[in-house]
């Protein structure tokens, strides 16, 4: 039972100081592993400490909690495959903006009457940014696992409605601080920061989901921070806040990767915009798309010096990536220079890609970052796009009509022969037609992505 | 429960983490940004601190319903995102075979 509060503030600014730890030896592949054990340590010593405070009971409660809580970690954390990752993060964001509005709506029963101003107002928000956090989660997790569409779902008047609940919630909000003291203000607090989140998401589409779960990431961490300041702790403060700036700044990272403000992301139901139009594939000049076949590929690619690999989220979807592996190094020991071109929104979080390909063991320095690889794209000799479909638009640097005009791409384009691998000619997530496909150096492969990676693989050796 | 803290100390704290927030994180590169998100996620896992509160000194049934939810969700958030990140970060540590036998030959 510790109860001097300077032992407990010393014994609270363990965790913290391994958390930045933990966040600082992420800087390099070689240490971040050793940093997520540091940070572990720190939690089990903020865990351990609050064990020891005074007046904690209920033992077989929290045990039984833990219990549950872990074995559902555990289970959820070994199964996901890695392509899955992207909903598990948002999964995992869910929880733990739940439990935040959760401790929030605890407080306030508890100290109802005698809360002060301050305490009130982080009650509150730890309850609206949590609830958000989590409805917006479940939904976005049920987009990326595909058990509701992944396209943007749209009606007339969504902003302006979605504008209004929130309002609803603020005013509610407002209520609450300017000191009415009724439990049902937060119940209904948290009912339309839930029907918000909801609303919130559905016209967001696939493609725009890596800004969707970074910012969840920033939310949650408020979340955190504001019940810290619920409960005086300076821990939940700083640890909160860690994630927020972490979150925030891989939101504005990925907004840029797209050219497109956080706020057009958010509002702007990308991809409804030509959803009708992205159907026949017939230029105005005659120009037509050009489908090959893996032997003619394996050909190219056996004869090729310098190959880049470009990887998107259907490479994902078609659990590719080790087959991937598998053809990289059937080509690399017939001398060829291959190397993996990674784009900062390719696939469905921020760096999906690269998790990938590290599940199938490609080496890191292989992989190239869009800056670094671009200028080698005029002497690549093939140009593999697997997957990969808006990030390879060329339409994105002239064509100001374009939705995704200014969008930084890879110059694709650019290399002497490009072979796209695609299961139909529908248009991507986006719903843009790709004017790449179009190019007299572009052939296609049709077919699943897996499918035709072993079918290349087949044809490579017998070349 | 750092012991009655005022708000303006708590709020200097909240403005200094942004800052070292921002600064640490700059220095992670792309290439570790999924694993970046998992790690953070198991930060904010630190809820678990609230809802032990919360759980541990329950004393009506509302609030021990109520916290032992949070407590179960916080803990899937601290230990889900700990084990997923590792075995993130275990496949970017590891160092393939076959690149060496190329690079020797």
């Amino acid at each position: 039972m510790i109860s001097d509060p300077d032992v407990i503030g010393l014994l609270y600014l363990v965790p913290i100081v391994c958390f930045v730890l933990a966040l600082r030896f992420l800087s390099s592949p070689k240490h971040a592993r050793k940093g997520n054990w540091v940070g572990g340590v720190g939690m089990l010593v903020a865990i351990a400490t609050t064990l020891a405070l005074e007046g904690i009971g209920n033992w077989a409660l929290i045990a039984i909690g833990a219990l549950v809580g872990s074995v559902v970690g555990v289970i959820g954390a070994r199964k996901v495959k890695m392509t899955a990752m992207p909903q598990m993060v948002a999964l995992f964001n869910g929880v733990g903006g739940g439990a935040a509005a959760l401790v929030a709506l605890s407080e306030f029963h508890v100290s109802s009457g005698e809360m002060a101003t301050d305490a009130i107002v982080s009650t509150v928000l730890s309850a609206l940014i949590g609830s958000i956090s989590f409805a917006v989660s479940l939904v976005a997790f049920a987009k990326l696992q595909e058990l509701v569409s992944g396209r943007p779902i749209t009606f007339p008047g969504q902003n302006v409605f979605n504008i209004g609940v929130l309002g609803g919630a603020v005013a509610l909000a407002t209520t609450a601080v300017a000191g009415v003291d009724e439990q049902w203000l937060l119940w209904a607090l948290i009912a339309l920061a839930l029907v918000f989140g909801v609303l919130f998401v559905l016209p967001i589409g696939g493609a725009d989901m890596p800004v969707v779960i970074s910012l969840l990431n920033a939310f949650t961490g408020l979340a955190a921070s504001a019940t810290g300041f619920v409960l005086d702790s300076t821990v939940l403060i700083v640890a909160g806040m860690l994630v927020g700036a972490s979150g925030t700044m891989l939101t504005l990272l990925m907004a840029k990767a797209m050219n497109r403000s956080v706020t057009n992301v958010l509002f702007g139901a990308f991809g409804q915009v030509q959803a009708g139009a992205g159907t026949g594939m017939r230029a105005d000049d005659g120009r037509t798309v050009r489908a090959t076949t893996p032997e003619d590929v394996a050909v190219q690619l056996s004869f090729a010096r310098k190959v880049v690999v470009v990887p998107g989220y259907g490479m994902a979807v078609a659990q590719a990536q080790h087959d991937v592996r598998q053809l990289a190094e059937l080509l690399e020991q017939k001398g060829v220079d291959v190397k993996y071109a990674i784009h900062p929104v390719a696939g469905r979080m921020p760096g999906h890609m690269n998790v990938l390909l590290a599940e199938a063991n490609v080496p890191y320095e292989a992989l190239k970052e869009m800056d670094e690889i671009n200028p080698e794209f005029p002497q690549t000799d093939v140009a593999l796009v697997i997957g990969a479909n808006d990030v390879t638009n060329p339409a994105a640097r002239h064509d100001t009509t374009s939705p995704i005009y200014g969008m930084p791409i890879l110059d694709v384009d650019k290399a002497a022969s490009v072979i796209v691998m695609k299961r139909t000619m529908n248009p991507g997530f986006a719903g843009i037609d790709n004017e790449l496909y179009l190019e007299p150096q572009t052939t296609m492969l049709f077919g699943d992505a897996k499918d035709s990676v072993v079918k290349l693989i087949a044809a490579v050796k017998s070349t | 429960m750092s012991g009655g803290i005022s708000l303006v100390i708590e709020l200097t704290i909240l403005v200094l983490a942004i800052f070292l927030g921002f600064e640490v994180i700059s220095k992670v590169p792309a290439m570790l940004h999924t694993p970046l998100m998992s790690g953070t996620n198991f930060i904010h896992g630190i809820v678990i601190v609230g809802a032990i509160i919360v759980l541990g000194g329950a004393g009506d049934t509302f609030l021990k319903v109520v916290g032992f939810v949070a407590m179960v969700l916080a803990t899937a958030n601290v230990v889900g995102g700990w084990f997923v990140t590792d075995r993130m970060l275990e496949m970017f540590k590891r160092r393939p075979e076959p690149r060496k036998e190329s690079a020797e030959k």
